[in-house]
């Protein structure tokens, strides 16, 4: 693949965190480093290991592949490899391809003397999934509480989990989740809206600049957030709704086993208007 | 604004804030858990209990120990008392042991002169001997005729009343608040029913009265529809509110989460669901029945404080028995010390249940007879 003309000042040596200059190293276009090389193992294993799997199951109808935890009374210990265990390995191995994933793009950070804002942002995204396949199942005792790797299946898997609590909307860190999730949407296509609209003027009309895009915000709410500032909110709400997506499914089990309707007897009960 | 005014705005909010937050966290309960699976790995159907909650209604939900069996032999009750209607089969001895059982399983503090008019046993005088021998056919009844549902386990006075005249966990037709949501609501067509917390759906702001419909009339509780596409499925969304209602109220008063009974990929499917939906499925005709032919039947009996804010007769539902607990009294079996419940029992005593009879003595049972 051909390089962009000012792509090969920024190859610069150094930044790794582990390996030194062994792999620090280009392929192509992609930077290799000692975490992509384990990047790398951990998808080709883990990919390997529910195609195995797959087969096992005996259905390739890919909507209804599904690789399951071990039952519950193999507690936080190891299952054989067709009861569960392999479910324990692929998650090893996709914990390991993620979090390898997320170093690398710290060192890629480091050589470029950047913020480490990327790969911050890409652990909350590791720390949802880790939330439901190991934080979870510890808590509550058994690696069978992480959720199967199937299309269908996983989703089946939400929806009992669900029901695990009657209903589920009454999670207060569902609500803070979803409302995040709906507020980053809305947040991202406003700002989305007013770039295109800056950027895309009548015919024969120069572009519009920021000052442009704060004065429409400014006339419409009375003030705008800024060109940095949506940047900032943006990635606010979107780790928001990934971080009380984990919450939410954390507390559901281990600090709370019953209905969630049930629990706003907090608020019920205050002495103002019990 | 003034910065006295900030500050002390700002302290209001902070401790207000401080005191939710306690009074949020201090809802939720600490690991370990104990939790059961009901389904192949991974389909996430299993119940979840907190340890220490559990030890509270394993305490909760102890069997008393029985008294201690008498032989069947000598004359029978019908032959030595008088008005005997319902256990004049039985011998004296063991008669007397089922009352003194019943006295300490349903009024253990007011003694037999809860039911009885001490200087004439036989007198029928008092409501609650009327509702009682009803009661004991009832309980004959569901051991006798609803082993679909209570299986060899069976049930006693004690699996309801747990010490207590009256039961807990009863309910009555709920015609809902006087002041039924205010202008708004009056505004979007009244509460239709719900939009309140409310403690029969455990605090849900579903349909508070999904009892009447479906556990005292047979309304259909069946919603989901068949096909992956809308278009053949009638059912509203309403109706749809009126179903989770009662399930929810199914789930808190057995302990237990949807995922007990149903795979909820489907949840109308039989070979996806768990055997224990079987089970329900017969309690739900069984608490008809016994609604209409029992609690419903003795309409002419209730003293006024008795009945519900219609006027209806007390009924019962899940938690009447189930207390909580998936199996009541954690399946322990106590009518297998008192084969008497488990006869069929006969209509004795009819008579009083029809519209023109009423208890010469009502009694108040708050304060029994001296």
């Amino acid at each position: 693949m051909a390089m962009l003309t000012y792509e090969e000042k920024y190859r610069v040596r150094g930044g790794t965190l582990v390996g030194g200059d062994l792999f620090d190293f280009w392929v192509g276009p992609f930077y290799v480093g000692f975490f992509g090389v384990t990047t790398l193992f951990f998808s080709a294993l883990g990919t390997a290991l529910i195609l195995y799997g797959a087969a096992l199951g005996g259905d390739w109808n890919i909507w209804r592949i599904n690789i399951a935890p071990p039952d519950l009374s193999y507690g936080l210990g190891f299952a054989p490899l067709k009861e569960g265990g392999l479910w324990q390995v692929i998650t090893i191995c996709a914990i390991g391809a993620f979090v390898s994933w997320a170093l690398r793009q710290v060192e890629i950070t480091r050589k470029l003397g950047m913020g480490y804002h990327v790969p911050f942002a890409f652990s909350v995204a590791i720390f949802a999934y880790v939330s439901l396949v190991v934080i979870r199942p510890v808590l509550m005792g058994a690696w069978g509480h992480g959720f199967p790797y199937g299309i269908l299946s996983h989703l089946d898997w939400v929806s009992n989990t669900g029901y695990q609590y009657l209903h589920f909307h009454y999670n207060p860190a569902h609500m803070l989740a979803v409302t995040f999730f709906f507020t980053t949407t809305l947040s991202l296509s406003l700002h989305g809206a007013l770039v295109l609209s800056a950027a895309n003027p009548p015919k024969g009309q120069a572009v519009k600049t920021a000052e442009h895009e704060n004065t429409f915000f400014r006339d419409t709410i009375g003030w705008s957030i800024g060109t940095l500032g949506i940047h900032r909110l943006g990635l606010f709400l979107a780790l928001s709704a990934g971080f009380w997506s984990a919450v939410c499914i954390i507390i559901s089990g281990p600090f709370w086993t019953r209905g969630w309707p049930e629990w706003w007897g907090w608020w019920l009960n205050l002495p103002i208007w019990k | 604004m003034m910065p006295g005014i900030k500050l002390g705005l700002g302290l209001v909010g902070a401790v207000g804030a401080t005191l939710l937050g306690i009074a949020m966290i201090s809802k939720f309960q600490l690991p370990p858990l104990d939790v059961v699976q009901r389904g192949y790995r991974g389909t996430a159907m299993q119940v979840n209990y907190n340890e220490k909650q559990l030890a509270t209604y394993l305490a909760e939900n102890k069997v008393p120990a029985s008294l201690p069996a008498v032989p069947a032999a000598g004359p029978k009750a019908a032959a030595v008392y008088k008005n005997v209607q319902v256990l004049g089969d039985l011998s004296v001895g063991q008669f007397t042991r089922l009352m003194v059982s019943l006295t300490n399983w349903v009024s253990p503090k007011q003694g037999c002169a809860y039911c009885h008019n001490t200087n004439n046993m036989a007198e029928d005088n008092l409501y609650t001997k009327i509702v009682s021998r009803r009661m004991i056919q009832m309980t004959q009844h569901i051991n006798a005729d609803w082993q679909p549902h209570v299986q060899q386990t069976g049930v006693t006075c004690y699996t309801c009343h747990r010490g207590n005249p009256v039961p807990n966990n009863i309910w009555f037709n709920d015609p809902g608040p006087r002041a039924s949501g205010g202008v708004f609501m009056a505004a979007v067509g009244g509460s239709a029913g719900k939009n309140y917390a409310s403690g029969s759906v455990g605090d849900a702001s579903l349909p508070y009265d999904p009892f009447t419909p479906f556990l005292e009339n047979d309304h259909s509780i069946r919603v989901q529809g068949e096909e992956a596409l809308p278009g053949a499925n009638r059912h509203s969304i309403k109706e749809a509110e009126w179903t989770f209602a009662l399930m929810n109220y199914f789930g808190n008063s057995l302990g237990v989460n949807c995922t007990y009974c149903h795979n909820s990929r489907a949840f109308s499917d039989w070979s996806q669901s768990s055997p224990a939906k079987v089970v329900a499925w017969h309690g739900i005709r069984m608490t008809r029945d016994l609604n209409a032919d029992y609690l419903k039947q003795l309409s002419n009996a209730w003293p006024v404080n008795r009945l519900g804010p219609t006027g209806d007769s007390p009924k019962l539902a899940c938690a009447t028995c189930h207390q909580g607990v998936y199996k009541p009294l954690y399946g322990v079996s106590m009518v297998k010390d008192f084969p008497e419940l488990r006869q069929p029992g006969s209509e004795a005593g009819l008579r009083y249940l029809n519209a023109s009879w009423t208890p010469a003595t009502p009694m108040d049972p708050a304060k029994p007879a001296e």
